[in-house]
């Protein structure tokens, strides 16, 4: 804490007054082993800190960052001196004043001193509860430091760790997936991973082909994270919400009566620290209560552009991607995955989407494919795995109104393609899910 | 910064490691971008560090610290060698590495304004009367600028006794307009989507003529939200060069990854169609396909010196005549494969670990034009711009969705369409490929932000291609 603390109060004392300016320091030491046909092939470490600056000079906005410590009056001086030659910022929003910051308190010292040894026992676990498979993956272990200071006189000192076992097992062609992601290293089970992949994977063999069309669903906590991520990076985003570019009506029912979907980083499950880059505190942001959508993420500057407060969303890249919410949490239901499938007459499970991407933003309508694990339900059991398919499908419309049949009880952090660690999700019934091409295209 | 280097390799080698190099890399990185014609942001990035690779039996290691101190460097060294003793605690098979030529040299990237000596102004004043310009066409709402300028200097040493300092520069932006209807969006972008980069100075900016192009395409966005949508059907496609060379880098260049080939990025990227027992006899495409790797192209955004193993950069076949001759590779992956390494491996930044990367993955020309492709074909559509991506972990299966097109109709350009999308499987799309234009349409396009490795490493790739087009192919997929 000190280190950082310091770090960041010397770069701001070099711009004596000559500015308003923020300074964020972040770092410390992540670590990531990664494995493939059984081994360890990669495997990788980093520490180090990096220092932003975001300084107005008269309104006149420039930010930098630099890795580099060893010059940073010259950093300072140079950015300064960018900005002074900009133009006038008539949206800067001016500095995060002193509030209160709630520690959330996400942060392991084990974790963040897990070793390589610690991580390659993790990946020996996964390989073993696969055998005569072949095992890829990932261990990871992050423990970062981040803190803020700001010439308005706001401080606030945050850290976090994070941790995740990801992998995959592959027989004769099939395969199948399991993930884990906690604060907490200890909390991760190597073995308990890989068995729920190699189980998906041994099922998957003989997969056959099936028609393109619409069929009921159920999907795994990975598909409804992917779900859940486009609808905060394309819909409750404040500058997509304000440039017109977002399906978000606020106030609206958008969707099933049984959606509850909530912003969180004091959740004890959540991870991350309790403020954003501008300093401004973190707090719990409902989005979508019963179906109705209550709000979108905001950083100061869409917040001062909407007439509203920062909801705590100005992270790195939110100036030109937009605030958007990384802390997600999908209300639980009753059902379990069993029940699910019981309740099923035709129907696909599916355990992962693959390379989503949005063809229209409004319309969140998105394509993707299914990947490692998808199968036909027929009279409520699994008979067989099928070939991935491809979809093109709205996902607000997937969340719509009556066509939410059940929501799981089995709520965990699922990776999303973006990344883990940002939401926290369960498996999802669905009454109908659009297909549009199989494995021949 | 040789001797920190230096310092870090002999670190690892007494820690135990049987081979180690390292890289200083020192980079900047601007960032400009204008909404509306009112700056959004202006960002400037300087990254500096040292990252150490160590091979230790059959495990390799990685350690990388922003700290430039030579005690510093020492310990990475030393703390890489401890990683790749760990790796070996779950083994595989041997991976020597593949024998070449130890080089002492320097490489520079030939350009002719250094970017960022261009004062920030005056690129913030272009953006803005581009934005302008697209502003002032009735319907749209949002007018975006960007560019982007990298500066970066790496100095490589191996413990086989490599020392090779190089100077890339790269360049590049683009705008878009958007245009918003009753629940739909549609966007113009010029001169790609995401923009034009490549390796050079600010003059990669100035050829495109940014203002000349951007009333057009505002114009052409607002005209989107009343065109008809395209019609679901099987239709001979011509495809634009830059969506062409998006084609080929999801298509061919991901599918000609030796690591994802061998099943080392199973997990995340995913493999391949691709089986190297049937390399030069697998048809990949039509005999008018003939893709090149050449890391050597003038100005193309995967153009270097040395990749960061230390190879040289060389110009590989990959597709001859239809059929599939060649992979990209590092020295380790080479090995394995019994291939000769092809240079291509590369780390984003001194803190990520080099792996194989797509250097220039294009097409060569073919003897044709857009002009007499158009006038040549009875019933299809020409699709403009990349606005969607899509293919499975194999390459195999993919789906696009493009800006704009238009309908063909008796060797003539008709009515323009939107949303236009088109489908496929991989070789049998290749295979349609029936005509292709020539070299005077031949455009380095260059793709700043491929993302693949864990963790998340983003690479630079250029893609030389021109119009082309296919016979039979699935257009109109919608939700």
């Amino acid at each position: 804490m000190t280190r950082t603390i310091e770090l960041a109060s010397r770069v701001l004392a070099k711009v004596s007054g000559r500015a308003d300016a923020e300074v964020v320091v972040t770092g410390g030491v992540s670590a990531l082993t990664r494995f493939a046909n059984s081994f360890i092939h990669q495997n990788v470490a980093e520490e180090g800190y990096e220092v932003s600056i975001r300084v107005a000079v008269d309104g006149r906005v420039n930010s930098a960052a630099t890795t580099s410590l060893d010059d940073l009056d010259a950093f300072v001086e140079n950015t300064i001196d960018v900005a002074s030659l900009q133009r006038v910022d008539e949206n800067w929003p001016g500095l995060t004043p002193p509030i209160d910051v709630t520690d959330p308190k996400h942060y392991d010292k084990a974790t963040a001193k897990a070793t390589p040894a610690d991580r390659a026992d993790q990946v020996a676990d996964f390989v073993a509860a696969g055998p005569d498979m072949r095992a890829a993956g990932y261990c990871e272990t992050v423990g970062h430091n981040v803190a803020f200071v700001n010439t308005a006189g706001h401080r606030a000192f945050g850290r976090y760790t994070r941790a995740t076992i990801d992998g995959i097992h592959q027989i004769d062609g099939a395969a199948g997936a399991g993930h884990a992601t906690s604060k907490a290293f200890a909390g991760l089970d190597g073995s308990e991973v890989g068995a729920l992949a190699a189980g998906r994977a041994q099922r998957g063999v003989g997969a056959y082909d099936i028609k393109p069309g619409e069929y009921e669903v159920v999907l795994a906590p990975e598909c409804v994270a992917t779900i859940g991520i486009f609808l905060s990076f394309y819909g409750f985003n404040g500058k997509q919400h304000a440039e017109g570019q977002s399906f978000v009506e606020l106030g609206e029912k958008q969707f099933d009566a049984s959606i509850n979907l909530y912003d969180n980083p004091h959740d004890s499950r959540a991870l991350g620290v309790g403020f954003d880059a501008e300093g401004t505190p973190r707090q719990r942001l409902d989005l979508i209560n019963n179906g109705v959508t209550q709000a979108v993420a905001h950083d100061r500057r869409t917040a001062a552009k909407a007439g509203t407060h920062s909801t705590g969303h100005g992270d790195s890249g939110s100036e030109q991607w937009g605030p958007l919410p990384t802390h997600v949490f999908l209300a639980e239901g009753e059902a379990s995955v069993d029940e699910m499938i019981a309740s099923v007459e035709r129907g696909l499970y599916v355990s992962t989407f693959n390379y989503c991407r949005v063809l229209d933003p409004k319309a969140l309508s998105v394509t993707g494919l299914t990947r490692n694990g998808t199968f036909m339900i027929e009279n409520g059991k699994i008979t067989g795995a099928v070939t991935n398919l491809r979809f093109t499908q709205s996902f607000v419309e997937a969340l719509g109104q009556g066509n939410v049949e059940a929501i799981g009880n089995d709520a965990r952090f699922a990776d999303s393609e973006f990344g883990p660690g940002l939401l926290h999700v369960p498996s999802l019934h669905l009454e109908k899910w659009n297909f549009t091409g199989g494995a021949a295209g | 910064m040789f001797d920190l280097a230096q310092a870090a390799v002999e670190g690892a080698l007494a820690a135990g490691a049987q081979y180690a190099d390292a890289r200083v890399v020192i980079s900047k990185h601007q960032s400009i971008a204008v909404l509306n014609a009112e700056p959004q942001s202006i960002d400037q990035a300087e990254r500096a560090g040292i990252g150490v690779r160590a091979l230790t039996g059959s495990g390799w290691g990685f350690y990388a610290t922003s700290n430039l101190s030579a005690g510093a460097a020492r310990n990475a060294g030393e703390q890489s060698a401890v990683i790749s003793k760990a790796s070996a605690s779950v083994p595989g098979p041997d991976m020597p590495l593949a024998d070449v030529p130890v080089v002492e040299d320097f490489y520079e990237t030939p350009h002719e304004e250094d970017p960022f000596a261009i004062p920030v102004s005056e690129k913030v004043d272009l953006l803005i009367a581009v934005t302008k310009t697209m502003q002032e066409v009735d319907g749209i709402a949002l007018a975006t600028g960007n560019m982007n300028f990298w500066d970066t200097n790496k100095w490589f040493v191996s413990s086989q006794g490599h020392r090779i300092h190089q100077h890339l520069v790269e360049s590049g932006g683009g705008y878009d307009a958007t245009a918003l209807g009753d629940g739909e969006t549609q966007r113009r972008s010029y001169p790609q989507s995401f923009g034009q980069y490549e390796t050079g100075g600010y003059e990669a900016v100035r050829k495109w003529d940014y203002l000349g192009n951007a009333g057009r395409i505002a114009e052409e966005a607002a005209a989107l939200l009343s065109a008809p949508e395209l019609e679901e059907g099987d239709k001979s496609l011509i495809l634009e060069g830059s969506q062409l060379a998006l084609q080929i880098h999801e298509s061919v260049g991901h599918a000609i990854e030796l690591d994802r080939i061998l099943g080392w990025e199973a997990a995340f990227a995913g493999t391949s169609h691709l089986e190297l027992p049937k390399l030069n006899t697998h048809l990949y495409g039509s005999p008018l396909m003939n893709i090149t790797a050449d890391a050597t192209l003038p100005g193309a955004l995967g153009t270097f010196g040395y990749d960061d193993e230390g190879t040289a950069a060389q110009c590989v076949d990959i597709v001859k005549e239809g059929t599939w001759v060649g992979v990209l590779s590092g020295r380790d992956s080479a090995s394995v494969a019994g291939l000769p390494p092809g240079g291509m491996v590369r780390g984003d930044g001194y803190n990520r670990l080099p792996m194989v990367r797509m250097t220039n993955v294009g097409i060569l020309p073919g003897d044709s034009s857009l002009d007499e492709i158009i006038a040549d074909t009875k019933d299809g559509v020409y699709m403009a711009t990349n606005r969607s991506w899509s293919i499975d972990d194999k390459r195999l299966n993919f789906q696009f969705g493009c800006e704009i097109a238009w309908e063909v109709k008796d060797g003539k350009l008709g009515r323009m369409v939107k949303n236009p999308t088109y489908t496929g499987i991989t070789p049998q799309f290749w295979g349609q490929l029936d005509m292709l234009a020539g070299g005077d349409e031949w455009i380095h396009w260059g793709t700043p932000n491929c993302g693949k490795g864990q963790p998340m490493q983003v690479a630079h790739t250029g893609h030389s291609a021109a119009p082309g087009r296919f016979a039979t192919v699935r257009v109109g997929v919608r939700a």
